[in-house]
């Protein structure tokens, strides 16, 4: 029932820019064959009958979980810059971003 | 000195440790320094630790010799003192070095504790070291990870188990006390099954996660994991509850699951989903599984037949509810603010993170991610459907028992079904505790799980503290470190 | 309608910025306005490995707030959602949102509108009041902010997250409005009830109000009443006032439509405004939608309208329409003046204030209005005092405005019999004359009633 159907080259790339990956050229072909497992899950997963059952999309079944509006101390500056030594004055650097 | 037949300390468990530092048996000291010596001597044959905290633990010792000196009631307000323990890769512990696992976050320090840790410090606890799994959570056998292989006390030629499997193998070779895992598919039950612990995965929502590097958000639980499920126990009533720091961790009461241990089990029905004993699992582990199941029946339990239908669909709904999640909670590494680029990423996260961005993309979303999450409410139903019929249910952990390394390093899809008997209960997001259920011929070991409805760990204790106090499977060491 | 039989398509989406004490996911200092770059943040406002998200419940409610003020409906279960993409700008490679279950959908808000322009009329309003019709109001969480700088002679991006977390609330219209006119009035008028709900300081300069304008131009071959949308449409950004918001409709108008013309199709692209130009520029091609994989945030629980609800409707204060008409109705002022009172909240509740402390209604509507007080240089009380002042001086001199008034009736004795006659708007000149001879000192009322009494 599932065909093993391999995902273009190109459906790949897309997805890699989605995900913002860089592959190489062996990483491609295998994700051409790798991404097809996911197919064949979803083969095996249209034997069910879903039309009438609903998502679930949280187990626990809370709701309205809100917390006040109160400003709590966070991280001081060095703190908050400490991951990184790419900083000027504070801010974080990266290469220019042409918008 | 004790009921215990070991003299060096770090071969008890937290009960007989409170017991002594109470009684003023030896120092705090005295046991984290054994559990230091122990590692020196044995972790760079397991290697289990990614980071071992001697220093800081020590200070932590002297400061816990110092209050027990000064209050003999501290163990009131600080159940845990003295206590070492150590902790997955995944847990945010303030400037201490936090990997995950992955190169992406090699010399990671983070500016903040994870909840459970902050509450283990706060009763006590002595952090011992960091210990290794599969980068992100992503394995079964932390052959995964982007560091080295964990390799299994009981024969180092085979793996721990995974994601967790630092964790299994350190308290396996008694390098610490006690261990906080996470369990996403099974990460904490499958290391406590080929290392022969205790390892518990909580209802989701009973434990916060603030803190925990995220694998899949719907499926993730911080657990303990321990060599007796009365050390579980303790551990549980100090990390359990409410967190106004995570959304998801339910108000519920935690109630005193120590307490609770000894109290009436005889007369419960134990529920055996034919389908986790059906194609698939080996001879072995059948047998062991049933055998425990026997013994609990010669001391007063029932048994019934349940089934659990949508084991069948067991791995692909995990698996794309899973990819989609940390394809989505990987999205912040991307070396600004800390880490490495995402170029660091090991083979599986990418994999994972191709996977779960395909599941997500427009087109496949109906049909990956949403169609699963239906999925998951028919998993749901069976299970509330068979816990009508049984107060809890009896299974294996895994198929098979521990395997070589490298056995399955080339075939994703074949570690992925590792996970095929642990993974529902992650969808459903109710409890399981494993506990050790006898040894394979060739001498590895086999556990089992004991899976109830949501927030019914105190029952699971029960049974499982019921099952060790008639067998000694959980008091057994490995040999081949026995005299190291 | 345009003379070269070209229709205006215009939706807006805007963003606002509310004034909450602490961010929408977590509790660090929401204001970021001259504040040193990442000294408000916290591990997951910054994204750090093993944050998660809580809501803000002032946040929240304040969503509801703004789109009943716009009457939209609120669905039962609300729930967030993450949107994927990667940006500098954004912490954990995903922005909560909401996609598939806003807080508020399917409201209005209505505008004067033009008479030329004879679609989506209010028609429960008098002509020629337009609906522009809400699509939904919904939450999300806002991004850090990029500062583009050469450092040590290298071209760089700075980023600030103090930003990162702010709450917004994002209204969405319908492509409803037709003319640059119609969007201006339409942001003044969201900004007004804003104001008054007290929840956002919506101010287009300094960034807590956001604009983002769609429009796109159809020709009108069919009839108006059923046009299919246009097959493009160009997004323009970065606009920071009403004023460049006309301009850079105007220009985009004039500068499609010469496409149009020439047989073309303007690409469907996002553009920016240069101030100095006063020209829309291409900024980035919006051909390829992005694919942010929206998907329910996991770490949030979903929200359930109905405990909330009951919060709301007793917090939601009068809005500009309503304390119009109640003014007009006590107060007994006219349209004119109702309405230029209430632009403002401050005016209004300044002007009601001045009311109660004892000031007569029509004077301190007039003073306030034509004087143009200082509102902030006198309390009310002080200018109740002011106002009875005034009307004292001008009453003690009743009798020498008497003399004025047989003085002008002497010199008006044309306009005495023709209003002795029946023209009754003759009043208004001879009202005229007196306060021109008393240099502004007589009370217009008080003038009107002699007058009449003597021309009985």
């Amino acid at each position: 029932m599932a065909k093993k159907t391999k995902l273009s080259r190109e459906q790949v790339l897309h997805i890699a820019k989605l995900a913002n990956l860089t592959l190489t050229e062996k990483e491609v072909k295998k994700f051409q064959k790798d991404l097809s497992d996911i197919l064949a899950y979803i083969d095996l997963l249209n034997e069910l009958d879903t039309s009438k059952v609903k998502p679930t999309f949280q187990v626990t079944g809370l709701k309205n979980v809100v917390r006040e509006d109160k400003e709590i101390r966070g991280l001081s500056q060095k703190e908050a810059l400490a991951g990184t030594k790419a900083k000027y004055q504070g801010y974080f650097k990266v290469k220019a971003i042409f918008e | 000195m004790l009921n215990s037949q070991f003299s060096n300390l770090n071969q008890l468990t937290i009960v007989e440790v409170l017991k002594g530092l109470k009684g003023k048996k030896f120092s705090a000291v005295e046991l984290t320094q054994a559990c230091l010596d122990r590692i020196k001597r044995v972790d760079d044959k397991v290697k289990a630790f990614i980071t071992v905290c001697t220093k800081e633990a020590l200070e932590k010792a002297k400061e816990a010799d110092r209050e027990i000196k000064k209050d003999s009631k501290v163990f009131d307000k600080k159940p845990l003192m003295g206590i070492p323990f150590s902790m997955k890769d995944v847990y945010c512990t303030k400037g201490i070095e936090t990997t995950a696992g992955s190169k992406i976050l090699e010399s990671y320090i983070p500016q903040y504790n994870a909840t459970v840790y902050q509450k283990l410090l706060d009763v006590g606890g002595i952090l011992i070291g960091k210990t290794n799994c599969d980068a992100w959570g992503h394995g079964v056998s932390t052959e995964n990870s982007d560091y080295f292989t964990t390799h299994n006390p009981w024969n180092l030629e085979f793996v721990a188990g995974g994601s967790s499997g630092g964790c299994g193998a350190a308290l396996a070779s008694d390098m610490t006390l006690f261990s906080i895992g996470e369990d996403t598919g099974g990460s904490i039950r499958l290391p406590s099954s080929f290392c022969s612990t205790s390892g518990l995965k909580v209802t989701y929502g009973r434990v916060s996660r603030y803190g925990a590097i995220a694998y899949a958000s719907s499926l993730d639980t911080v657990g303990p994991m321990a060599k007796t499920v009365e050390d579980l126990s303790l551990i549980l009533n100090i990390i359990a509850g409410k967190d106004q720091l995570d959304a998801t961790t339910s108000a519920n009461q935690v109630p005193d699951y120590w307490k609770s241990l000894t109290s009436k089990v005889r007369g419960l029905s134990i529920g055996l989903p034919r389908e986790f004993f059906g194609k698939g699992i080996d001879k072995e582990v059948k047998r062991l599984v049933l055998q425990a199941v026997e013994k609990l029946k010669e001391n007063g339990f029932r048994t019934v037949e349940v089934t659990i239908p949508m084991l069948k669909y067991a791995i692909p709904v995990y698996y794309l509810l899973a990819c989609s999640e940390t394809s989505s909670n990987l999205g912040r590494y991307d070396g600004i603010r800390y880490g490495h680029n995402r170029n660091s990423f090991g083979a599986e996260a990418k994999r994972r993170i191709m996977l779960g961005t395909f599941a997500l993309s427009a087109g496949y979303y109906d049909q990956c991610y949403l169609k699963a999450q239906k999925a998951r409410t028919l998993v749901i139903q069976d299970y509330k459907k068979a816990f009508r019929e049984c107060d809890c249910i009896v299974a294996p952990v895994s198929p098979k028992p521990p395997f070589k390394i490298g056995e399955k390093a080339d075939d994703p899809l074949a570690m992925y079904l590792e996970d095929i008997y642990t993974a529902t209960i992650n969808t459903a997001g109710i409890p399981s505790l494993a506990l050790p259920c006898g040894f394979s011929q060739k001498g590895l070991p086999i556990g089992m799980q004991i899976i109830g409805p949501q927030f019914s760990e105190e029952l699971l204790f029960k049974v499982g503290h019921f099952y060790q106090e008639r067998t000694e499977y959980h008091k057994r060491k490995p040999k081949v470190l026995l005299h190291e | 309608m345009n003379k070269n039989n070209y229709l205006t398509i215009i939706g807006i989406e805007v963003h606002l910025e509310l004034k909450t004490k602490s961010k929408m996911f977590c509790g660090c200092c929401a204001g970021h306005f001259r504040v040193k770059p990442n000294t408000h943040t916290c591990p997951v406002c910054l994204g750090l490995p093993g944050a998660l998200p809580v809501p803000n419940r002032k946040a929240i409610e304040w969503c509801f707030l703004i789109g009943k003020a716009l009457n939209c409906n609120s669905r039962e279960d609300s729930s967030f959602d993450r949107k994927n993409y990667f940006y500098p700008d954004l912490a954990k490679g995903f922005q909560i949102s909401q996609f598939n279950q806003p807080f508020c959908r399917e409201g209005f808000l209505t505008i004067k509108g033009s008479t030329l322009i004879r679609i989506n009329l209010d028609k429960d309003k008098p002509f020629p009041s337009k609906k522009v019709r809400i699509n939904r109001v919904h939450m999300e969480e806002d991004t850090a902010k990029l500062l583009h700088k050469i450092v040590d002679g290298e071209k760089v991006s700075l980023i600030d997250f103090n930003r990162s977390g702010v709450p917004l609330v994002e209204i969405v219209t319908e492509a409803d409005i037709n003319s640059s006119q119609e969007a201006v009035e339409y942001l003044k008028k969201l900004q007004q009830i804003i104001r008054y709900l007290g929840v956002s300081d919506c101010d287009m300069e300094k960034g807590s109000m956001r604009c983002e304008i769609n429009i796109s131009l159809i020709s009108q071959q069919f009839p108006i009443s059923n046009f299919k949308l246009p097959n493009y449409k160009v997004e323009i950004k970065n606009i920071n006032s009403f004023k460049f918001v006309k301009r850079a409709i105007e220009y985009e108008i004039t500068r499609q439509k010469e496409l149009l013309k020439r047989g073309e199709s303007p690409i469907q692209e996002t553009r920016g405004f240069n101030e100095n130009r006063q020209k829309t520029y291409s900024q980035r091609s919006k051909e390829e939608a992005h694919d942010y994989r929206y998907f329910p945030e996991p770490d949030i629980p979903l929200i359930k309208i109905s405990n909330l609800k009951s919060q709301i409707s007793n917090v939601i204060p009068e809005l500009p329409e309503e304390k119009k008409e109640r003014f007009i109705k006590v107060y007994n002022l006219s349209e004119y003046n109702a309405s230029i009172l209430v632009l403002d909240i401050q005016k209004a509740d300044y002007y009601e204030g001045t009311v109660k402390a004892g000031g007569d209604p029509q004077g301190t509507a007039n003073i306030i209005i034509n004087k143009r007080i200082d509102i902030n240089k006198f309390t009310p009380k002080q200018l109740v005092k002011h106002l009875q002042k005034q009307k004292t001086d001008k009453v003690s001199d009743t009798a020498k405005l008497n003399e004025v008034i047989d003085n002008i009736l002497k010199q008006n004795q044309k306009a005495a019999y023709d209003f002795k006659k029946g023209k009754q708007e003759v009043i208004g000149f001879l009202i005229g004359q007196v306060i021109r001879e008393t240099a502004g000192k007589a009370d217009a009322q008080t003038v009107k009633k002699l007058l009449i009494e003597k021309l009985k």
